[in-house]
């Protein structure tokens, strides 16, 4: 990809919308799917639907196919794991960094 | 997946135990591996040294932005900013939160992180390379605090 692939904290400020995260969720199973699909059962419109899904594709978590006259999306899972990853790490570090203020203040007590 | 981390720890010590250890900036400093210049101070930066092996040569720095004794501590930095060629005055920080409440036994303290969605990007290829250099080492330590 080149370096205009964009960063991980506009995929952090994508996924935190509870509507675009419901997509990210069914988009999960690795299908594509098309818009009218996604707004089946979504309680959202079509409308606000493509809007997000523009979002996603900008933020790199969704890619578009055009067959025929429509647009399917598809999920870019590597991207969603991409952005979990730096989170883990840093959750990681947190993790290691208690285990020592643990034990500071309970063996110092 | 939200855009913050939050841990949360029982701790078998008293609220002021903790609360010396997450303020008092050279207890601090024993479990943050920081060695730093000065005490908090609200509304001012901490500054220091990473006593991190390997990366003793590294400036940290937060901004102090809240101490409500026993109960609130937290801090504004940049995580990850590891790389002492780079300027990272620009960028947005996050929030580190540390809450306190009393526990029949002793302390619950939550951490949350917060405002990873404006981490810039550039600052993701960092993370990978902080990650080769130390993380097997840090794993090393857990084992060594846990087993030892």
């Amino acid at each position: 990809m080149s370096g205009a692939e964009p960063g991980i904290a506009q995929a952090f400020s994508a996924l935190g919308d509870p509507m675009r995260l419901a997509l990210v969720s069914r988009l999960a199973d690795g299908e594509e799917r098309s818009i009218a699909a996604l707004s089946d059962g979504a309680a959202m419109s079509r409308q606000a639907v493509t809007k997000h899904l523009d979002v996603l594709e900008q933020a790199g978590l969704v890619r578009r196919l055009r067959v025929g006259r429509e647009s399917r999306f598809a999920l870019r899972a590597a991207r969603v794991d991409e952005a979990r990853a730096y989170l883990d790490r840093i959750s990681a570090q947190w993790d290691a960094a208690l285990v020592r203020l643990k034990a500071l203040v309970e063996d110092g007590a | 997946m939200s855009d913050q981390i939050r841990k949360q720890v029982d701790l078998r010590a008293s609220v002021e135990t903790v609360w010396r250890a997450l303020t008092d900036h050279e207890q601090f400093g024993a479990w943050f591996r920081v060695r730093l210049d000065g005490p908090f101070v609200v509304g001012e930066a901490a500054r220091g040294s990473i006593t991190y092996p390997g990366y003793e040569h590294v400036r940290w720095t937060a901004t102090v932005v809240e101490i409500t004794p026993k109960r609130r501590f937290a801090f504004t930095w940049r995580p990850y900013a590891i790389d002492p060629d780079v300027d990272y005055s620009a960028e947005t920080p996050t929030l580190v939160l540390f809450e306190l409440e009393p526990t029949g036994e002793g302390t619950r303290l939550t951490v949350t992180e917060s405002g990873f969605d404006r981490v810039p990007a550039h600052r993701r290829e960092e993370a990978f390379r902080m990650n080769e250099g130390g993380w097997a080492a840090q794993m090393e330590n857990i084992k060594t605090y846990v087993g030892g």
